[in-house]
């Protein structure tokens, strides 16, 4: 881009940049300040835009709550176990895609290409009937597995990516100095792959922390609901009056952990979607 | 080395491919079956399926809602796409001419925008369009409007207006991210030559900038259109928070009721399918780049 830009220029691009800021901050800021306000403070006349009488009733409550607890439960057992699961299945995947030629490698890549196309939406009745089948309704197994299946074409690709990336050289070189291929690979290969796994599993973290369409289809027990899926009922029940400053306050709780961990892997997120798929 | 390199890749992709065969193949499989059999309630208490043929694809094809709400659906989608779009290019094209803290600072913004949680900015929007409690409501009756207990959510022209709100709200900073990520990319001199040879801005921006992000622009530009066909989750919360659900289904709620919640998982197949063709259909250009990409 032209380096100078006019000073009109520059100040209009200010004050909308500005603009941007605040309806970007402001629900976030929202969500935040109203889940320390008690519930007369969030009916009030006009709303305070500063929490000035702070307090976490609210967060004992929600904290309190057996049902987050389940919910947090769930969420988590399926959380890691998505990571844990896809992480090394893609891995594997990406070690073969990347350090071998061998038949069906070509069709294993676009096949990845077109799986990352199809919308849950359009497979989820099967995929209800057959978890249906195997006993797998409401179940960490049974929702971990579809999870795993969602996550794993992005998760290969960029992992690909982070072995192409580490030069055939080196392995050569360890095995002239006598290592094995196996070992030249553990000893060499892999301590450079760590911030590649990392950022990964960080994805599949999120993707699965976030996850609703799925949750709300094989989780139907309230007893077995994920994190996601516990907040939206939380807030549809309406007969007992909506309590903003506990739904607040859990979908606060909900977003801390994905916010640090989006920070973490945000610039591979912005390279991973596009240039992964302009790159090849 | 013998037979162990050949063995050993295989080896290697095996547990991938397995889990997504028996993840998403074997689903789709069945599903095709599924579409072709009567499979309502009477099969869900243990009668078996009977085969039925195209009946349940006819049956949805002759549905008027069924087009009602693919319209809905793609109306929606490139409304959403579109507007997503626009603003997410004219902010990068905005953040290169920002001064530099001010850029920053938009950039944090963005970020925290896009981290967010579907199901908690789903939460934080409902709150802020609220009947009672909303600020929405609050501020326009403060700017003399008459908002003071409005419904937002009960009439579907604003239900999808509170709809579009937070998935524009949700997507932009991706493709202003990524637009932003590209126009550094054009080449500083040519854009320097161009002006010297007389070309305004807008002849720049047609002849240099767009010829040398059209490929990230393509890209950017069909996953936005195959996310914004899918949309699922804000429509689903706001249908339970507002109560309307006949006049805001898109087809991924529609499937959704006419299958887990109705029982009839036939039709719902049927469905599904279709919305599987849409979805090739509206993004065969995508896939074709990436096919072609992958085969260089």
């Amino acid at each position: 881009m032209a380096r100078r830009t006019p000073t009109p220029v520059r100040v209009g691009a200010d004050v909308i940049g500005v603009l941007v800021l605040l309806a970007c901050v402001f629900p976030v800021y929202w969500m935040v300040s109203r889940s320390f306000l008690p519930r007369n403070r969030i009916k009030g006349e006009d709303p305070e835009l500063v929490p000035w009488h702070a307090t976490l009733d609210n967060y004992r409550k929600v904290l309190g709550d057996d049902d987050f607890g389940d919910a947090m439960l769930t969420s988590l057992s399926v959380t890691l176990l998505t990571v844990l699961v896809a992480t090394l299945f893609a891995f594997l995947a990406a070690v073969a895609v990347s350090r071998f030629r061998f038949r069906g490698r070509r069709s294993f890549i676009l096949t990845l290409l077109l799986i990352q196309m199809i919308p849950a939406e359009a497979l989820f009745i099967s995929q209800y009937k057959m978890l249906d089948g195997m006993g797998l309704l409401n179940s960490v197994i049974g929702l971990t597995l579809v999870y795993v299946a969602g996550v794993l074409p992005f998760t290969v690709w960029t992992l690909r990516g982070f072995v192409d990336g580490v030069p055939r050289e080196l392995e050569e070189a360890a095995m002239m100095d006598g290592c094995s291929r196996t070992q030249a690979f553990f000893r060499v290969t892999l301590p450079l792959l760590a911030p590649g796994l990392v950022a990964t599993g960080v994805f599949g973290f999120i993707q699965a922390w976030n996850e609703f369409t799925l949750a709300v289809v094989v989780m139907t027990d309230p007893a077995k609901e994920t994190l996601p899926v516990w907040l939206v009922g939380f807030t549809d029940s309406r007969s007992r009056g909506v309590d903003w400053g506990a739904i607040m306050a859990s979908s606060t709780l909900i977003t801390i952990p994905v916010i640090v961990f989006f920070l973490l892997v945000q610039r591979r997120m912005v390279t991973g979607l596009t240039a992964g798929a302009v790159k090849g | 080395m013998g037979r162990r390199p050949r063995a050993l890749p295989l080896g290697l992709v095996l547990p991938a491919t397995a889990l997504l065969a028996l993840a998403l193949g074997y689903p789709l499989l069945r599903q095709v079956v599924l579409s072709l059999q009567e499979f309502g309630l009477a099969q869900q208490f243990g009668r078996p399926p009977a085969w039925n043929g195209l009946a349940n694809y006819r049956e949805l094809l002759t549905d008027r809602e069924l087009w009602v709400v693919v319209l809905r659906t793609v109306a929606f989608c490139f409304v959403n796409a579109g507007l997503t779009f626009g603003i997410g290019l004219g902010l990068a094209l905005l953040m290169a001419r920002m001064s530099r803290p001010v850029r920053i600072l938009t950039q944090c913004g963005l970020l925290l925008a896009w981290a967010m949680p579907v199901v908690a900015a789903m939460t934080v929007w409902q709150f802020l369009f609220d009947t009672e409690y909303g600020v929405v409501n609050w501020l326009l009756t403060t700017a003399g409007g008459d908002f003071e207990g409005h419904g937002w959510l009960l009439e579907p022209w604003s239900f999808f207006l509170v709809a579009t709100v937070v998935v524009v709200w949700m997507s932009v900073p991706f493709v202003a991210f990524t637009m932003y990520a590209a126009l550094t990319q054009v080449p500083e001199d040519v854009m320097e030559a161009a002006a010297i040879d007389g070309a305004g801005p807008w002849q720049r921006f047609v002849h240099v900038v767009l010829p040398a992000i059209r490929s990230v622009l393509l890209v950017v530009v069909l996953l936005q259109v195959s996310w914004d066909l899918r949309v699922f989750t804000q429509i689903y919360t706001l249908q339970k928070a507002g109560g309307v659900s006949n006049d805001t289904n898109l087809l991924g709620t529609y499937i959704y009721t006419l299958g887990i919640k109705g029982g009839d998982f036939g039709t719902a197949a049927a469905a599904a399918m279709f919305m599987l063709a849409l979805t090739v259909v509206l993004t065969a250009p995508y896939i074709r780049l990436m096919v072609k990409q992958e085969e260089d």
